[in-house]
């Protein structure tokens, strides 16, 4: 495989089924009230609570919502780098 | 009393227009009265499509202001007796016609004839809103591709707040070819996705440059596959059951598109 057909990533998917996921996820968007913005903010919230119980890596967490077939999830990927210790009562 | 259809998609360029013009053609070459009305104002293109440019003396707005009566402004085409276009003002701008005014305008008109044909102007602002509020049923065109397919999905959700419930959906610029290799969408892909009832799929097709140069709507050359795609159309909106795929499978994905297109029926 010579080196531009790589860069272009041709390979892996089809422009076709990219075109559809990069479509279905704008529509989510789009069809909802839920602006980047906001997701930002509920990722930030989100953060602020998991912290007081786990060491999470901020910058590498990724919060989005994604579809299949029918139903939408809200996505959340949040490495976590150290697990707080067992506490009284905790 | 007839129908009106407003022909609409959010984006421009993707074939409303050459739409309009074409299915309105169609539906009069099999013997219905048809008027199609331009509301794209000051970006009139219709008469251009149809070869009726030198026929225009008055438009719209000369309408909706009482300049004249409606049927002054009514300009015959050259081919058919029973297709007429109303033409767009070139020179007004947009908010010179108001919602009110449409909805009464089309309800003129329908007594008239069978089907009102309205070409909507791009965009989502008031060119839309005027478009759509005298309309029965709504026809959504797009090109396969993300931006187009996107705003059809917001054109489809306002369609839907306006109470012009499930419009129908026209694929204009399909390229087999590409989207035998993988590098289109194909319909059922798009239809899936807006969750839209398929009226039809035109083919990217040379034609439609030539047919728009003469001014002569592609649907009468019946070497065109993009005309025979709007033969169809025209017929399917008049409630004939033109079938969109057959289920006998052929050679592969190129006959079925020629299949879904219409040919080989
Ligand atoms: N199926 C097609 N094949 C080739 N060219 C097309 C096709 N449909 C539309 N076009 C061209 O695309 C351009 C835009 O079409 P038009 O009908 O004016 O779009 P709109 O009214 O939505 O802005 C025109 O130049 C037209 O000739
Ligand atoms: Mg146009």
């Amino acid at each position: 495989m010579d080196l531009f057909s790589k860069v272009m990533g041709r390979q892996t998917s089809s422009s076709k089924s990219i075109a559809k996921e990069r479509l279905r996820l704008v529509l989510v968007h789009d069809r909802s009230s839920i602006s980047p913005q906001l997701l930002n903010d509920l990722k930030e919230d989100m953060l602020k609570v998991i912290s007081s119980y786990m060491e999470i890596d901020m910058a590498g967490t990724e919060v989005t919502l994604s579809q299949d077939e029918k139903s939408v999830a809200l996505v959340a990927n949040i490495p976590v780098i150290k697990l707080n210790r067992v506490q009284c009562g905790r | 009393m007839g129908q009106v259809i407003v022909i609409t998609s959010g984006k421009g360029g993707v074939g409303k227009t050459t739409t309009s013009a074409n299915i309105g053609t169609g539906l009069a070459a099999i013997g219905n009265k048809v008027v199609l009305v331009d509301t794209d104002i000051g970006l009139r293109n219709l008469d251009v499509v149809l070869g009726l440019e030198n026929r225009i003396v008055y438009d719209l707005v000369d309408v909706t202001h009482g300049n004249c009566r409606l049927k002054q402004a009514l300009i015959k085409d050259k081919r058919f007796e029973n297709l007429c276009l109303l033409p767009a003002a070139q020179t007004k701008d947009k908010s010179a016609v108001e919602p009110e005014q449409m909805k009464e305008l089309c309800g003129k008109l329908k007594e008239e004839f069978d089907y009102v044909i309205i070409d909507c102007p791009a965009g989502i602002e008031m060119g839309f809103k005027n478009a759509i509020a005298g309309a029965d049923k709504a026809v959504v065109v797009t090109t396969p591709e993300i931006s187009a397919v996107r705003d059809a999905d917001r054109i489809i959700g306002l369609l839907e707040a306006a109470e012009l419930r499930n419009p129908t959906l026209i694929v204009n610029r399909i390229r087999p070819r590409m989207v035998k290799n993988g590098d289109m969408m194909d319909i059922n892909d798009m239809i899936d996705i807006l969750a839209i009832e398929l009226l039809g799929v035109v083919p990217e097709d040379e034609k439609i440059v030539i047919s728009t140069n003469r001014g002569e709507p592609a649907v009468l050359d019946m070497n065109s596959w993009a005309g025979q795609a709007y033969r169809n159309i025209a017929k399917r909106i008049t409630g004939e059951n033109v079938p969109l795929v057959s289920l006998e499978v052929e050679d592969g994905l190129l006959g079925k598109l020629k299949r879904i297109l219409g040919f080989n029926n």
